[in-house]
């Protein structure tokens, strides 16, 4: 058990549970981005090595260090971007049906139920 | 309250898959194998000192390309719902105001809407930060090879600086024309580079098709920083691009 990937499954379950509970579309969006970086704070943790070191070689690193696995940087680091223009996607319908009803309320939109 | 009472199953199930991962997570002992070859491989084959951007731009590429183009759809996404709704007239009349005044003056429309504009502060901050934040964003994406940092990093210290600029200047206009041309013109040339990577080189995006320089230096690596930056400059003109829209959303 440590700590960060601990962090990063509370955030997804907060997350999880605001997406699932909140009516206001906003809110909504926050809850999926605290999913999101939740995933990502996982994703860095799985990647690390302990005591280890930003695998960047310029010299600076203190010799014998372990670097850390610069795959799930590397995936994050897109992941993030992703992330924002997905976010940036979501907020623009939530800002064109409110602008179309005129609420923010999800439950107003009877349209969408099955 | 059964709504509630359900979301807490959902949320239940979901931490209970979670908490194995987090009861057994251990971090590991040394660099795994593939991180290791790719970190080792980076400095020999590449030169490319930051082993992130190694992966980012060679060994991931593709993937990379694919992330590029769910950045892309995600905008064309933001543009289509946004210009559908301005070119539709029904819902300016809706909203009480006329379809002359909606197609017409959009500037001055802007600044009677936000009040007083921005305060001087804001306008003379953002006058001298923008400039530098744009040179930043290019510094960091030209040495993305070699620091810490990147297209994807870079592109957003750009479209932030964007944004500082839209705040500072509400009523002035992006130029539409330029942004898209700036951005399929470096979407195309990440594309163009890979397939140049395919012909000279060992294989799609594969930058050794330039000479790999002297390690550490800004040349070198072939063509990582050339790849870098042609990334950075779509990202940013990209995410610009999605604030300037949500802005002329909220304009008419």
């Amino acid at each position: 058990m440590q700590l960060i990937p601990a962090i990063g499954a509370l955030l997804i379950v907060i997350g999880a549970w605001g997406m699932l509970t909140q009516r206001n579309m906003l809110k909504m969006v926050i809850g999926f981005s605290i999913i999101d970086t939740g995933v990502h704070v996982m994703i860095v943790a799985l990647g690390y090595v302990t005591g280890g070191v930003a695998p960047i070689l310029d010299g600076e690193a203190p010799v014998g260090a372990p670097f850390v696995d610069p795959v799930p940087s590397a995936l994050v680091l897109t992941a993030i971007v992703i992330g924002l223009a997905v976010t940036a996607l979501m907020l623009t319908y939530v800002v064109r049906l409110a602008r179309t009803k005129g609420t923010l309320e999800v439950s107003e939109y009877k349209e969408m139920k099955w | 309250m059964a709504n509630r009472l359900i979301a807490l199953l959902v949320v239940a199930g979901l931490a209970a898959m979670l908490l194995p991962l987090v009861i057994g997570f251990t971090f590991h002992e040394d660099t795994p194998a593939l991180g290791a070859e790719y970190i080792e491989r980076s400095e020999t084959d590449l030169g490319a000192a930051n082993a992130v951007t190694a992966v980012v731009v060679t060994y991931r590429g593709l993937d990379t390309l694919g992330e590029v183009t769910v950045l892309f759809a995600a905008t064309a996404g933001v543009g289509f719902v946004i210009t559908r709704r301005r070119r539709t007239p029904e819902f300016a009349v809706r909203e009480g105001r006329s379809v002359g005044a909606h197609a017409g003056i959009e500037s001055t429309e802007a600044s009677s809407l936000a009040g007083q504009g921005p305060s001087e502060i804001l306008r003379t901050a953002s006058r001298f930060l923008a400039p530098v934040l744009f040179l930043f964003g290019a510094y960091i994406f030209v040495h993305g090879h070699l620091t810490p940092g990147g297209g994807f990093q870079g592109g957003v210290v750009i479209a932030s600086a964007v944004v500082l600029g839209i705040f500072g200047a509400p009523d002035r206009q992006l130029a539409h024309g330029t942004m898209t041309t700036i951005e399929s013109l470096s979407g195309a040339s990440y594309v163009v580079l890979g397939i140049l990577g395919l012909v000279l080189a060992a294989g799609f995006l594969d930058p050794t098709f330039l000479p790999a320089g002297s390690f550490g230096a800004l040349a070198s690596a072939g063509a990582i920083p050339i790849i870098y930056s042609v990334v950075g400059i779509k990202v940013g003109t990209e995410l610009a691009g999605v604030v300037d829209r949500l802005r002329s959303q909220e304009q008419d």
